[in-house]
């Protein structure tokens, strides 16, 4: 009964969303906000349960604060919106896809962000990640390969006032080197490896996250700290509650 | 004519699909289509069975029709296919793409559907001719499988479709020819043979996933095909990035001073990506190759002489190369990508495979080491698999007898005193093709009686690739200082070496746990409740159970479906599961569509009942002989394979053979049935198969060790002869029963026909199944018992029906 419920429900906001009409811009938002809680209240349950992995066992207040309130809807094509606060990933052209929520939280509750720092993305997909980040961090750099995609984030961001976001096109292995050194640096692993020259772009006491594997079925992530004697340490992270052995449990 | 010219189309369609399938999607989900597709076979009998006398009083429009209809089908349901938007990858997210996997599984049952009307009919409208008519489809489907695999090389498969079907409108001419049709409006049907190549070029074009590598490389500016292949192994595409460098070099230390500059991508099939990199001026700037797992042994002793397997665009070249290998072998099994190097990018690669101390050879890496005396100081295994498919265990189905106990000992005959095999793959979290890896390495030395098999292995890894390490010996203090060196220097972790503590293990790519450390530590303690305990089947692999990549186990299934959304999804080995979904809807398909003509069908009551024809025994007997056959040719196929070392003509080979012979049976079934009747002559061919068959399970292994290192041609005709008289005998039970029941209950021939078909496709799945859980030789023995089993079945105790 409850799926039915919830299909009916979601049957019926894509009706809205179809005749996007004006008046039932409210009704939409009212049931988006009401999605995105329901998301939230997802992710903080399965952090409590792999947070033996995680090493955290709550997301960090800004974390929550930001998945709280970047539209992910906004992020998404058309068609998927009434899907976008599911927890999966959902395809957003050009063979690429944006993540899954629960995924994108717990990343970005491993960079530890601060205020004041300044992060790069390797990959902008839909930008949804960038604006994550924004909400925490001071500034966001952000580069994505494929020159439609990176240009329609560009102009999604700019609508949707996300000022400290800076989107370039191009190629990411080298990072920014005019802007680096960074406090964080995200990034997909196209060539098979991390880049480099993005680890001399990591400030002392800096992180790296890296998710390994593809978005739909992701493997680990990776998370990389450089120590204030540019020590790296590097522990790869299983973002699920399983124990491969039996008698372990 | 017509029937062997349908059968021959049927055939070459279905591996064509597969074989299209698998450039546009993955190989798994194309195994799924096509197999589930043919259970069209079987519906055609549950159809006919249904309306036989219409059918048979209207044969000759049927028979035509059905052969227009399939010639439309088989391009016509390519086309609309493609234009259907689907991402195989997130069937377990959506459950629209179920849907519309249904939706791909119906399209294709049409034509099969169609091609197999034609047949069943004509089974049933020439009752006399049984024999006559399944010798022509068993012969036309052998004749298919090798036309098909030349015109693979010649032309692209989306031309090959093309042929095909126009072959299915000349059959329509030549059908109607046969069935003397005069009316000469029907010789019009000839005009349909151009048809198919009036169709626009972008609707037959294999239209590639844009999730697969190749659409997502050419997504970024600056990248262009620049070269294209194809043959009966894949489509090659060679891309050039102009503005982006590839830059590919999997696991690449993290403290790498130097990085991959100009490369050009080689794509199979839309993914497996490897390049071939640019020779540069310097040789230091090949310094990357250095800080690979895979260049470990390099640094454990001085390597003159290196064979590697899988050369690829020749990265593991270049590796030997940069760290001064005197002689290098290099095996490769696609002869197109030799030529890439050889040819157009000869100069591009820096003439590499044109030096005098490099030697490339066009082969299968066992049938090359069998037939070659030299011994290495290094045999190296590049890594071949693509990421994406390897992480999600789309390769769980493949049959891989590169990494089996039996290879491992025949790897370490062919390594000097002191010499190292080492093979390198993706790492997945938690462990499993590392692990197995060890564990099937470690099971070969023990069987090699190594005194301490302990003191002769390796491996290390890092956050994404392994490197596993045997050496022809026992590792000495001086190379496990080397090795810890090599190690520490590029952060990289040492998971075992002879000595090694847990301390030592799990220090630099950090795991909760050191699971890498631990599952190495409890093979070497032989403690045999760790393979039970281990939510992965990480078994040694053997040459009758070689699925390496199968890690599937079901006690974990329930756990990992449970953390689905909450990032268990990289969990689960999904090769298996589409086999078990394939299993599960061809079983529920075959039963209702069994029971359907049965109910339905007062004729075939009436005309049961009116005989002592049962015909439960009469769907038993098909059944087990569809099951039996195909489990036997399945079975001795994977041993032939490994006989013959031949990637390209392997399969095609011993299908055909398989085929062609069985077919010589059918035809000589009349005759024998004349001779001895009906039942009689089953029991002569069941017996002389169960003989052949425990033979063959005896003698095999001995007759190829024997031969194995003869020349290939040698080999071949062996293969024949070898099959040829199975095969014959495998052709007669089917036809001898049909014909018998021609005569006794002719209403029952489109129920036997299409139970036979359903059976076909039901076999073939579960015998991967039974392969991957029992081994091969199980497969034969399970064969041999539904042919005793079928034998026993069969109803001969009727008397011909009045009419």
């Amino acid at each position: 009964m409850g799926a039915f419920l919830r299909a009916s429900l979601k049957s019926f906001a894509l009706i809205l969303i179809i005749l996007n009409v004006s008046v039932y811009g409210a009704v939409l938002d009212k049931h988006y906000k009401a999605q995105r809680k329901k998301m939230l209240e997802v992710i903080k349950e399965d952090v409590k349960e792999t947070s033996a992995y995680l090493g955290f066992k709550h997301l960090d207040k800004n974390v929550v604060n930001a998945m709280d309130t970047v539209l992910r809807h906004k992020f998404v094509p058309f068609i998927s919106r009434y899907s976008a606060y599911d927890n999966r990933p959902l395809p957003i052209g050009y063979g690429q896809t944006i993540s899954q929520p629960y995924i994108v939280a717990i990343m970005t509750n491993l960079l530890e962000l601060k205020s004041s720092d300044t992060v790069l993305e390797i990959g902008t997909g839909s930008g949804y990640q960038a604006a994550i980040l924004s909400k925490i961090a001071k500034k966001v750099y952000t580069i994505e390969i494929i020159e439609p995609l990176g240009i329609k984030a560009k102009k999604r961001l700019q609508e949707l006032e996300y000022d400290n976001i800076d989107v370039r096109i191009g190629d990411g292995y080298f990072g920014i080197k005019d802007e680096a050194p960074f406090d964080a640096i995200i990034v997909t692993a196209a060539a098979g490896h991390v880049p480099p020259p993005l680890i001399k772009q990591l400030k002392p006491g800096g992180r790296m996250i890296i998710p390994v594997g593809s978005s739909f079925f992701l493997q680990n992530l990776v998370l990389i700290k450089k120590d204030k004697n540019n020590r790296l340490l590097i522990k790869q992270i299983l973002p699920v509650a399983f124990v491969p052995l039996t008698g372990s449990h | 004519m017509s029937i062997l010219l349908i059968s021959a189309s049927a055939l070459s369609y279905e591996l064509l699909l597969i074989k299209l399938f698998s450039i546009i999607q993955w190989h798994h989900f194309a195994y799924m289509i096509i197999s589930l597709a043919l259970l069209g076979y079987g519906a055609s009998g549950t159809f006919i069975s249904i309306f036989r006398n219409k059918i048979l009083s209207n044969f000759k429009i049927f028979f035509i029709s059905c052969i227009v209809l399939f010639g439309f089908c088989t391009i016509l349901c390519f086309v609309i296919a493609q234009q259907i938007h689907f991402n195989v990858q997130e069937i377990f997210w959506d459950k629209k793409s179920f849907y519309i996997l249904l939706s791909y599984f119906l399209l294709f049952t049409l034509p099969f559907f169609f091609a197999a009307s034609a047949v069943g009919s004509a089974l049933s409208y020439y009752k006399n001719d049984i024999s006559k008519l399944y010798a022509s489809d068993m012969l036309g489907a052998g004749i298919g499988s090798i036309v098909l695999l030349f015109s693979l090389f010649i032309f692209y498969p989306e031309l090959v479709l093309q042929i095909v079907s126009s072959v299915i409108f000349f059959t329509t001419s030549v059908a109607a020819y046969e069935l003397g049709i005069k009316n000469k409006k029907i010789f019009l049907f000839l005009f349909l043979l151009f048809l198919p190549f009036v169709i626009p070029e972008k609707f037959i074009k294999p239209q590639i996933s844009e999730y697969k590598s190749l659409s997502q490389t050419l997504q970024v500016n600056g990248t262009d095909i620049i070269e294209q292949r194809s043959s009966p192994l894949g489509k090659i595409d060679v891309v050039q990035s102009v503005k982006i460098p590839f830059r590919y070099a999997p696991g690449l230390s993290l403290y790498s001073n130097t990085v991959p500059k100009e490369q050009l991508g080689i794509f199979t099939n839309g993914e497996g990506m490897s390049v071939i990199t640019k020779f540069p001026d310097s040789i230091k700037d090949l310094s990357y190759f250095d800080y690979l797992t895979s260049a470990a042994a390099y640094h454990l002793g001085k390597i003159n002489s290196a064979l590697i397997i899988g050369t690829g665009g020749g990265g593991d070249i270049l590796q030997a190369i940069y760290h001064n290998t005197d002689y290098i072998d290099g095996v490769e099994m696609n002869p197109q990508i030799v030529d890439l190097l050889k040819g157009r990018f000869s100069n591009y690669s820096g003439e590499i495979y044109y030096r005098d101390n490099i030697s490339i050879h066009i082969s299968e890496a066992r049938g090359f080491l069998k037939q070659n005396s030299k011994k290495y100081d290094l045999i190296q295994f590049a890594m071949v698999d693509s990421y994406g498919a390897s992480s999600a265990g789309l390769y769980a189905l493949n049959e891989n007898y590169l990494y089996t106990v039996e290879a491992f000992k025949e790897y370490m005959n062919d390594l000097s005193q002191n010499g190292y095999l080492s093979i390198s793959r993706w790492i997945k979290i938690p462990p499993r093709d590392s692990i197995k890896l060890f564990a099937t390495a470690f099971e070969a030395l023990r069987q090699n009686n190594i005194a301490d098999p302990r003191k002769s292995i390796i491996l290390i890894r890092n956050w994404q690739t392994s490197t596993l390490i045997v050496k022809n010996g026992i590792f000495s203090q001086n190379e496990i200082i080397n090795l810890k060196e090599f190690c520490q220097s590029r952060g990289f972790d040492v998971v075992y070496y002879p000595g090694i503590s847990k301390d030592d293990a799990n220090k630099t790519n950090i795991l909760k746990e050191a699971y890498f450390f631990d599952a190495v530590d409890s093979i070497i303690d032989s403690d045999d409740d760790f393979f039970k305990e281990y939510k992965f089947f990480v078994e040694p692999s053997t040459d009758d159970k070689p699925y390496f990549n199968h890690f599937f186990k079901w006690k974990t299934f329930n756990e990992i479906i449970s953390l689905k959304e909450s990032g268990g999804f990289g969990l689960m080995e999904w090769g298996y599961i589409v086999l078990i979904i394939c299993l599960a809807i061809a079983l529920i398909i075959s039963f209702i569509f069994i029971m359907l003509p049965l109910i339905m069908s007062d004729k075939i009551k009436k005309v049961s009942d009116s005989t002592s024809f049962s015909k439960t025994k009469i769907v038993l007997y098909f059944f087990a002989l569809g099951i039996a056959f195909l489990f036997l040719e399945i079975a001795f196929m994977q041993k032939f394979i490994l006989f013959l070392s031949n990637p390209i003509y392997s399969a095609a080979i011993i299908i055909s053979s398989f085929l062609i012979f069985a077919g010589l049976g059918s035809q000589y079934s009349k005759q024998m049935i004349d001779k001895n009747g009906h039942l009689k002559s089953i029991k002569i061919a069941i017996s002389c198969i169960f003989f052949a068959g425990i033979f063959y399970l005896i003698m095999l292994d001995i007759i190829f060790d024997h031969f194995i290192s003869f020349a290939f041609i040698a080999k071949v005709i062996l293969t024949i002869i070898l099959i040829a008289p199975i095969a014959f005998f495998m052709g007669i039970p089917f036809p001898a029963a049909l014909s018998r029941l021609g005569k006794v209950s002719p209403d029952l021939i489109p129920l036997a026909w299409g139970v036979n078909g359903y059976a076909s496709v039901i076999s073939a799945i579960l015998a991967t199944l039974l392969a991957i859980h029992f081994g091969f030789t199980v497969v034969t023995i399970l064969s041999i018992f539904f042919y005793i089993a079928a034998v026993m079945i069969f109803p001969n105790d009727a008397q011909p029906a009045a009419r």
